[in-house]
């Protein structure tokens, strides 16, 4: 899975690709964690659309920042999920916690 | 009842292999008449148990997880083989909320049991865990 980073208004955008396994899901925790920890990030913004797979190891490191996020009072939510990726998430319950936008500028301007 | 097609694949037990898992197990069920949406099913329920194995079954990356799949005329079996820790309480594990690690849900065997039509879990400590799941083909025309 490739993962490419990049900071609006203060927001940390987290764009994904390829497949959300727990292989990703390490270098996700990494990447994350990193702004999280040492550069005062506390909103996230989590770009799924070019995501084709996710199991309960991408949702579960989600998950994972989502907790690590709230105890910082910020936001995390998600843009740009496919159908199948959705249908995972939906089963998994992360839904009712994790917002969806359709558009990163519309969650930006939303955080 | 008569195997049509079988593949057997040894894996070292890292987390790079389970994309590997995943598509080999896809690319073998094509051989069914499967939709895509089940396609998609099968590919998280081996990626779900592939997981499984590498993160508990063993305490090193150079164990190895076996992979037998076996194409009958009305069904696909995935049996996924380690010989690691063993899972000491099968009906605790498969339970949604279970996890030993709290970065992670506790999902795995509550997807492969919503995507597969059946899963077997035997597990014996310090000799292994072989989980089997089977997906049903609706229509029975192999290609």
């Amino acid at each position: 899975m490739k993962i490419t980073t990049a900071i609006t208004k203060g927001v940390l955008v987290v764009k994904l690709s390829g497949e959300f396994d727990m292989h990703g899901a390490e270098c996700f925790r990494e990447t994350v964690d990193e702004y999280l920890n040492n550069m005062g990030i506390k909103d996230v913004v989590v770009d799924l659309e070019e995501v084709v797979f996710i199991d309960s190891s991408g949702i579960g490191v989600i998950l994972g920042r989502y907790k690590k996020i709230m105890h910082l009072k910020g936001t995390i939510c998600l843009v740009g999920v496919q159908d199948s990726v959705k249908k995972i998430l939906e089963l998994s319950g992360v839904l009712k916690i994790l917002k969806i936008y359709s558009s990163e500028f519309e969650a930006v301007s939303c955080l | 009842m008569q195997i049509k097609n079988q593949i057997k694949i040894s894996l070292q037990s890292l987390s790079e292999n389970i994309g590997i898992a995943r598509l080999a197990a896809a690319t073998f069920s094509a051989q069914a008449n499967f939709t895509l949406n089940e396609v998609e099913e099968i590919k998280v329920a081996i990626s779900e148990a592939v997981s499984n194995a590498v993160i508990h079954a063993y305490e090193k990356s150079d164990e190895v997880i076996e992979l037998i799949f076996n194409l009958y005329v009305d069904k696909v079996e995935y049996i996924i083989i380690d010989h690691g820790k063993g899972i000491a309480d099968i009906a605790e594990a498969r339970k949604p909320s279970y996890s030993s690690d709290p970065e992670r849900m506790g999902l795995g065997f509550a997807f492969m049991e919503s995507f597969m039509d059946e899963l077997q879990i035997n597990s014996e400590i310090g000799m292994g865990t072989t989980v089997r799941l089977v997906k049903k083909i609706s229509n029975h025309d192999i290609h």
